[in-house]
């Protein structure tokens, strides 16, 4: 299960809307171990496309040593899909590279409604989990 | 003095959960092969038959190695690389 606050949500959503009909990309970093996502990063998607995301491998660079720094691990990951349902793609699978990440889908097709939905990724195995929206950590 | 190589969480099965590891070699090529008797396997993760795997980012101190020369980039001793893979998908 994915427990996260209702703000950092709102941020996702609010990134992806504005990327669409490009697909938006970034992470949430926590602390190591704690499964809780903390720290809201926003990513460049390097393709700037409809149907591809990749993070910048320098922003991804500087990002991944900030995380090492601070003893943090990209707890969340996460893109949009913009013209399909917020499912794991086969590249989204095969490309899948952070076994402790939960990766999160959101869907923009639909300008009314936002699907938001989690799922594990592990050796090319998917797995939807619960997502628990709060207002804070307890 | 050796070359220091940060291995990301996925491949940390085949240094034996080691978060760095030390090699040399005058090339990533060269160093990548070194480590590979070390850490069997390693190798395979990093390279194809066409060179670097297309979603993997190697950095050689702060440059991503595909700007640089890719597997044919010089290294010395006192360098760092970093491994990650790409956050990529469809």
């Amino acid at each position: 299960m994915l427990t996260i606050e209702r703000a950092l949500v709102d941020k996702i959503v609010a990134h992806a809307r504005a990327d669409h009909p490009d697909e938006a990309c970034g992470v949430i970093a926590g602390a190591a171990g704690s499964d809780r996502p903390t720290r809201y990063v926003a990513m460049m998607n390097a393709e700037r496309s409809p149907t591809f995301y990749r993070f910048d491998s320098l922003e991804q660079l500087k990002v991944w040593r900030e995380m090492d720094d601070r003893d943090e691990e990209p707890v969340v990951i996460y893109h949009s899909h913009t013209a399909t349902e917020a499912y794991p793609s086969r590249t989204d699978i095969s490309y899948a590279s952070e076994p402790n990440a939960h990766y999160v889908l959101v869907s923009t097709r639909d300008p009314e409604e936002i699907e938001f939905r989690s799922y594990r990724i592990v050796d090319g195995t998917v797995t939807e989990e619960e997502v628990k929206i709060v207002d804070g950590y307890a | 003095m050796a070359i220091e190589v940060r291995i990301p969480t996925i491949l940390r099965t085949l240094t034996d959960g080691a978060k760095s590891v030390e090699g040399k070699g005058g090339s990533l090529d060269e160093l990548f092969a070194d480590l590979d008797v070390r850490h069997p396997g390693l190798r395979a993760r990093l390279v194809d038959d066409k060179g670097l795997r297309k979603f993997v980012n190697v950095y050689l101190n702060d440059e991503d190695v595909r700007f640089l020369s890719g597997l044919e980039t010089e290294v010395s001793d006192g360098d760092n690389v970093t491994i990650l893979p790409a956050v990529a998908g469809g």
